[in-house]
């Protein structure tokens, strides 16, 4: 006799307690710390505070041990969290000029003021695996420091400006309020606030491949890097009652300015554009990728053809979203056998129509073959 | 509605490009049954011309107003998107030059003759593939076609099966944009001799760019010709051919009509 | 650490209450404009989008302390999505739940509609996919909001022509179109078409979520839902050449189930509240054995 299959909240029970045995690992080892996870890892958990717009290295930390490294199952803990807390207020504007500096490469200038500053660059590092690290490692030489002079430090952009050589930062008329995609449905065509934020918790996969197109000519934007950053900036709130801004703590963020050369159209003069890219933490493969990104969407604004993915606003903004991407490609891994059933009987039904009306046609052909014979 | 009433009335109409003229304040009356080509070399304003009258591009200045079934004259502008939408399904149609834009290639031609059918409500699959059907033999496409895409059709069937698609709905006024630009010339005279009798069969308002005064000759009754954005000369079609005033209209009729 | 301290604490069925708010905008709206796509401000649900997210909030925004609810996926109650679902209600609503549909209030499901008929005063809540029935022939937003707006829905008769003139019939089997009170055409989510005609006039408040989508749509108690035909080809459902091996029923969906691998198949009620009931009623199937 036949039974139904049974028992999902045994199984799933069942799967929870072999995912924890597997996540802690062997047991004679060490359990990581967060600590650790965060000191150590920290690229890691600057991805996962970046795509899931949440800047708690702590938090971002717990996701990465508990989704035992998975970047986008971390996201996606992390974002899952983010969505139960209540937004209390929007900070000001972060003042990037005058942030304190750690890294900054400029590609279109030998020097400039404030000057070229490596920073933590695995860039001039030869790739060579290195088994010093493999055991007890020996304590890494103390690094140079400069003392933190708190002057302001020009932007690239500011540089061009002063010739009137590249556009402005553009800005939203008075009453306009910063969207918030977390808060309001997409709604396209998108104002390029709302679509950053979409860039800006995209996925770094996806947006470097989508990047790298237009460098190979689906929608070419003639980029250079005029700057990057990477460091720690002030995060302010206005507080109405007390009339002016208070800092609520420092944040490290990369920003990159990507100058793309633009020839003019009716409504413009020649000069150089801009695509802009800023993410949470160190990253700057994300924020370059987000920038050429950024320019390629705004082809509409500057009467450019829209030929290649990199450009369409609907395809772009629809599909960076790695934890919807996700869930939606997954959850084909959940039954389907009711649609199945139906297709199944389709497919059977079809078949046989075909069977027959070949058997049919076969037939008609015997009937001329014997004709003929005749 | 009689025939003393015009179609369609075009009223100073004018659109720019930036700084750039498209078409500069253009009036024509048009009336039913009657073929009006407008002629000129590439860039002259032409197409922007139809596009604005058809409402496919919105005219700066100026107006449309088009003579309604119930016979009432009523602006284009003052009109609905969905109102504009249906007149442009149903009492108008628009060949292209490239079939392509006017067809679904991936769909079976028996579809695409009866889309705008199901899109003002046909429901019975039977009368919608006998319509198409006798459609394709009106333009002269093998009826054994009726499944098949019509990215299996050579150009001149793609461009009759193009015109099938939009007369399935027996439209009084016809937008035509070079309708027989890029066919090989014997493929375009039979093309323009179906043309003539259909729009002769049907009574059909017609109104059809072209750079070839040859086609022009055979399909209108009167044209316009166009230079730079304006109509510099309008008349019937034999006089402005045969007795052409304006020097620049001089010259086009002697550097092509050798013939 | 407080930042960890916190993380627990969550609101009663998990959503704060502006949210809810928010969401049970969506669903009036989405009420008063029967088969109306409303955009919504979808939240992060800590489920994986496409696994019921827009559902799921969808319940949470209209579940209270009384409510009894009941979940299903493919029909049945103990499929290991609808487990953990209904589980997590459980754990953040602490709600009563149960497998009748009688008993149910709410009843949240994915690619069925049950086979007892629904009650006045019931709400089936759909977990949706892809909620613009006009996707595959448009993949543009823009463009089919105005297809909606100016209802041009020629295209998803080009459609089912093309099917009748390929196969000799309509070639849909699931998420098969309907057009809702005569005005907006809406995809039913993935159900199987022979669930189609349930929904026509049902007593009960059908409403969808496709969260990852961010869509609520709603088809109110006693609204017409027509499935889109044509006069020489209307509208038919499957049919199946054997009863429920379990519980004998003619007159419901059939789970296929292979048996061995030689071809043996049988066939079962994917609505397993209502096969199990069949057979407490003394209904016995080929393969069965009475209650």
């Amino acid at each position: 006799m036949y039974v139904a299959v049974k028992g999902g909240e045994t199984a799933i029970a069942e799967a929870h307690r072999l995912l924890a045995d597997r996540r802690r690992g062997p047991r004679d080892l060490p359990a990581l710390s967060l600590a650790q996870i965060a000191g150590q890892l920290s690229l890691a958990v600057d991805r996962v505070m970046a795509e899931a717009s949440l800047y708690d290295p702590i938090l971002a930390a717990l996701a990465v041990k508990q989704a035992r490294g998975d970047m986008i199952e971390a996201i996606f803990l992390l974002r899952a969290y983010r969505t139960t807390l209540p937004r209390l207020a929007i900070s000001q504007p972060l003042e990037t000029a005058a942030m304190q500096i750690e890294r900054r490469v400029s590609a279109t200038y030998k020097d400039l003021p404030g000057g070229q500053l490596l920073g933590p660059t695995f860039d001039y590092t030869h790739r060579l695996l290195d088994p010093d690290l493999a055991g007890e490692e020996a304590e890494p030489e103390t690094p140079a420091r400069r003392a933190v002079s708190g002057e302001k430090v020009m932007r690239v952009s500011d540089i061009l400006d002063g010739e009137g050589l590249v556009e402005g930062d553009g800005s939203f008329g008075p009453d306009h309020v910063a969207g918030d995609i977390t808060r309001e449905p997409l709604d396209f065509p998108m104002p390029r606030d709302t679509r950053l934020q979409v860039l800006a918790r995209g996925d770094e996969g996806f947006l470097l491949a989508l990047a790298y197109s237009t460098q190979r000519g689906y929608g070419r934007t003639h980029p250079f890097v005029g700057e990057i950053r990477i460091g720690l900036a002030d995060v302010e709130i206005e507080l109405p009652e007390l009339g002016f801004s208070v800092p609520l703590g420092r944040i490290r963020i990369t920003e990159c300015q990507m100058v793309n050369q633009f020839k003019g159209s009716a409504k413009e003069p020649p000069q150089f554009t801009r695509g802009y890219g800023l993410v949470f933490g160190q990253s700057e493969r994300k924020a370059m990728a987000m920038s050429l990104v950024d320019r390629a969407l705004r082809a509409d604004e500057f009467g450019e053809d829209i030929v290649a993915p990199a450009q369409d606003q609907e395809f772009v903004l629809s599909h960076a979203d790695n934890v919807q991407a996700t869930g939606f490609v997954e959850h084909l891994k959940l039954p389907h056998y009711v649609d199945f059933q139906a297709e199944l009987d389709l497919v059977r039904r079809m078949r046989a129509e075909y069977e027959a009306k070949r058997a049919g046609q076969a037939g008609d052909e015997d009937a001329i073959t014997s004709e003929a014979a005749q | 509605m009689t025939a003393e009433q015009p179609l369609l009335k075009v009223s100073n109409l004018s659109r720019f490009y930036g700084g750039r003229i498209g078409c500069l304040d253009v009036s024509f009356d048009l009336w039913p049954g009657e073929v009006l080509a407008i002629v000129g070399e590439s860039g002259s304003g032409k197409t922007t011309l139809l596009n604005c009258v058809s409402s496919r591009l919105q005219a700066q200045a100026g107006r449309v107003e088009y003579r309604m079934r119930d016979g009432r004259l009523r602006a284009l502008s003052d009109m609905g998107e969905a109102e504009r939408r249906f007149l442009m399904r149903t009492d108008w149609g628009f060949v292209h030059q490239n079939p392509a834009d006017g067809l679904r290639m991936t769909v079976s031609a028996g579809a695409n003759v009866g889309e705008r059918l199901m899109a003002v409500g046909a429901r019975h699959y039977g009368h919608i593939r006998e319509t198409a059907v006798d459609w394709l033999q009106r333009v002269e496409i093998n009826t054994d076609r009726v499944d098949d895409p019509p990215r299996a059709f050579s150009g001149g069937m793609r461009q009759r099966l193009q015109i099938a698609r939009n007369l399935v709905t027996a439209p009084r006024l016809v937008f035509m944009d070079e309708p027989t630009g890029g066919l090989d010339v014997s493929v375009q005279a039979r093309l323009l001799d179906l043309l003539r009798g259909l729009v002769s069969d049907l009574g059909l308002a017609v109104i059809l760019v072209t750079h070839d005064l040859a086609v022009a000759r055979l399909l209108s009754h009167r044209m316009m010709v166009m230079k730079d954005g304006r109509v510099i000369e309008a008349g019937l079609t034999d006089r402005v051919l045969d007795d052409p005033r304006e020097p620049y209209t001089q010259l086009l009729v002697s550097s092509i009509l050798q013939v | 650490m407080s930042a960890i301290e916190g993380i627990a604490r969550t609101n009663f069925a998990y959503l704060d209450e502006q949210t809810k708010r928010m969401i049970r905008r969506a669903i009036l709206k989405a009420i008063a404009i029967p088969g109306y796509q409303v955009p919504f401000a979808s939240r992060e649900m800590p489920m994986p989008y496409g696994w019921g997210t827009g559902g799921v909030q969808v319940t949470a925004a209209i579940i209270g302390p009384e409510d009894r609810l009941k979940v299903i996926d493919q029909g049945a109650d103990d499929t290991t999505n609808a487990v953990s679902i209904r589980a997590f209600f459980e754990k953040v609503a602490n709600v009563a739940v149960t497998t009748h549909t009688r008993d149910a209030t709410i009843i949240q499901t994915r690619h069925r509609i049950p086979e007892a008929p629904l009650s006045e005063g019931q709400v089936l809540v759909y977990q949706v996919p892809i909620p613009e029935p006009l996707r595959f022939l448009e993949p543009r937003e823009t463009e089919t909001r105005m297809m909606h707006a100016l209802e041009e829905y020629g295209l998803m008769h080009v459609k089912l022509y093309e099917d009748i003139a390929r196969n000799g019939h309509i070639a849909t089997t699931y998420a098969y179109p309907v057009q809702v009170a005569g005005r907006y055409v809406m995809d039913p989510s993935p159900i199987p078409k022979f669930d189609n005609p349930k929904m026509d006039r049902s007593p009960a408040l059908q409403l969808f979520g496709a969260g990852r989508e961010k869509r609520i749509y709603a088809v109110p108690p006693f609204t017409e839902v027509k499935s889109l035909d044509f006069e020489d080809h209307p509208f038919t459902i499957q049919r199946f050449d054997k009863p429920c091996a379990l519980c004998g029923s003619t007159h419901s969906y059939l789970d296929e189930v292979v048996l061995d691998d030689r071809g043996g198949r049988m066939f079962v009620c994917s609505d397993t509240d209502f096969c199990e009931e069949r057979r407490e009623a003394g209904h016995v199937g080929p393969l069965g054995v009475p209650a």
